[in-house]
């Protein structure tokens, strides 16, 4: 990974939205080339997807998400592999990651109600061969995400002309 | 009563701010993209406010020494010595002030008075003149170009010296050119301050914001520390304006001199400021790199832009201000600022607002989101094409 390659990648964490142009403005180099970096990086899985960070509370939607902690008996052989894969292939699963400590999976599910969460953990997680036993949170409230804090309360304060 | 007749002659001699004069077109207007706010659009890093409510919570609500918490002094000698090679005593080389703004004022009461001459390098950041003249000095005008980088002249300042001369006030890098000063430029214009016998009231509060080069300090060139009164503060390289904390470093009897204004006047910086300073100067160093790696990133942006629309820019090399040319659109800049700000509704602030040398430039900051800079930019252009060709036309015929 170069420097160049890292600042673009940072410039486009920050808002997806930014115009090879104006990267190639910022970091004083040459559209054509930044739209090829671009490109590599899209085609070589660097870059996974570009996407919006939605306060979803604004959207008065009734999405519900839990975070489910999994212990497992792991598969000799396979490891936390085989079991992990079957988990994150249902579309309800956003996220799963091998955990050090007291649970082995932590499972993120989203769902639009209380009722399909239940179902998901009685009837497809729970009875999957090797899980030991689960552990259900629900998300109450979402203060920060991704490293944006939802509803900032911090506000340009400046006047709009200054010395 | 005539209220007039009351008022002192320095006061009535000073003109209002040319900044305020256009801010009041600024608010009356509504929904503008700001590119005239000279300070950064970043909010102090947490940390440097936590030290500070830390310290409430402590109950640390009292007056400090007259120079500045002991701790403090040390603190800022420590990092102008490791940042710039500065080397001041905490002792009695230094002093904290209410921002770099109670220090350009002391620092020209302290050494001017009736009768002497005060060389003002411009354009300029606005409060030089007006202090100048408040210590009742006359303030002589010493113009920089765009031609030289907007840097200091030799030639320029020789050009300006008089017997009355006592001191030259100087801002690398300046608000509003964005221009620097290297150490072979400051080497040339230290000789000429030590063959006239002048002081130096060197104000470094953006010496952190270069891109490319690092600050050179007029302080550091040989024979130039007895004669330079250094001035800095945290507002622009730590986003700190509101804390109100600057300081002067200067030889101890000029430091001894300014106290007394200092003591009698304000007394002290105010403590929390003091703290908030103290935990900026220890930890804040990789979040100040943060912030002037995304000011140089919108400088490139902003300089780029100005070039595609057809206006000259030099490239600014320090602070956070653009300073493009408008001549090319047939407008003077107060103009130029207003008709941009009727149309468009972007505010910039017109050049000769800082004082000679900035008739016919504007001053663009870009301490503001890039996505702003780019909306401001587009309009920018919209606004300025059609006057570009029209002024071209005229002037063929
Ligand atoms: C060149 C210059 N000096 C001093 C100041 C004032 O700084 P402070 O906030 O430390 O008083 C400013 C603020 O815009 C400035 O641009």
């Amino acid at each position: 990974m170069t420097e160049l390659q890292l600042k673009v990648l940072q410039l486009l964490k920050e808002n997806s939205k930014i115009t090879a142009k104006e990267i190639a403005s910022m970091l004083d180099q040459e559209v054509e080339a930044i739209e090829q970096l671009i490109q590599d990086m899209e085609a070589d899985g660097t870059i996974v997807k570009y996407t919006a960070i939605v306060n979803w509370e604004k959207v008065a939607s009734e999405q519900v998400i839990a975070m489910i902690d999994v212990k497992v008996a792991p598969k000799r052989g396979q490891g936390f592999d085989a079991l992990a894969e079957r988990i994150y292939r249902f579309p309800e699963v956003q996220s799963v990651y091998l955990m050090s400590g007291s649970y082995d999976l932590s499972v993120v599910v989203e769902g639009n109600n209380l009722k399909q969460l239940a179902e998901f953990v009685s009837a497809r997680l729970s009875p999957l061969e090797d899980v030991v036993s689960t552990t259900t949170h629900f998300i109450l409230k979402k203060y920060k995400e991704n490293g944006v804090i939802l509803n900032d309360k911090e506000k340009d304060q400046r006047l709009v002309v200054s010395p | 009563m005539n209220i007039q007749e009351k008022l002192s002659p320095q006061v009535k001699q000073i003109p209002p701010s040319g900044i305020r004069k256009f801010f009041d077109l600024v608010v009356a207007t509504k929904g503008v993209i700001s590119l005239g706010v000279g300070e950064p659009d970043f909010v102090t890093p947490w940390h440097v406010r936590e030290s500070s409510i830390h310290s409430l919570e402590q109950g640390m609500t009292s007056y400090t020494s007259n120079s500045g918490l002991l701790e403090l002094r040390e603190e800022i000698c420590r990092y102008m010595d490791e940042t710039f090679a500065l080397k001041y005593s905490p002792n009695n080389e230094i002093m904290v002030t209410v921002g770099a703004s109670e220090a350009i004022d002391i620092a020209l009461r302290t050494i001017a008075s009736q009768g002497d001459e005060v060389l003002i390098v411009e354009p300029c950041y606005v409060s030089y003149g007006p202090c100048a003249t408040l210590a009742g000095a006359t303030p002589v005008s010493v113009p920089t170009y765009q031609k030289d980088d907007f840097k200091l002249m030799p030639e320029v300042l020789e050009s300006k010296i008089t017997p009355k001369s006592k001191a030259i006030i100087m801002c690398f890098p300046n608000n509003p050119t964005g221009g620097v000063m290297e150490e072979e430029d400051l080497k040339k214009i230290a000789d000429i301050i030590k063959k006239h016998d002048l002081l130096v009231i060197s104000d470094e509060v953006y010496a952190e914001l270069t891109y490319g080069k690092k600050h050179a300090s007029i302080a550091n060139i040989e024979g130039m520390k007895d004669r330079t009164i250094l001035i800095s503060g945290l507002s622009k390289s730590f986003a700190m304006t509101g804390w109100r904390i600057g300081f002067a470093m200067a030889h101890p009897e000029i430091i001894a001199a300014m106290l007394k204004i200092h003591q009698y006047t304000i007394l002290c910086a105010p403590i929390m400021g003091q703290i908030a300073a103290l935990e900026a100067l220890r930890n804040g160093k990789c979040e100040m790199d943060k912030m002037i790696e995304q000011y140089d990133q919108r400088r490139k942006l902003i300089v780029k832009g100005f070039q595609e629309i057809g206006l000259s820019c030099h490239i600014p090399k320090g602070a956070f201000y653009a300073f493009p040319n408008i001549e090319a659109t047939g407008y003077e800049d107060h103009q130029f600022a207003e008709e941009l700000l009727k149309e468009t509704k972007v505010a910039v602030v017109p050049g000769s607002v800082f004082g000679q040398g900035g008739k016919g430039f504007i001053r663009c900051s870009y301490a503001t989101s890039y996505s702003q800079i780019t909306e401001a930019l587009e309009r920018i252009g919209e606004f300025v094409l059609p006057l570009i060709d029209k002024n071209k036309n005229e002037q063929a015929i």
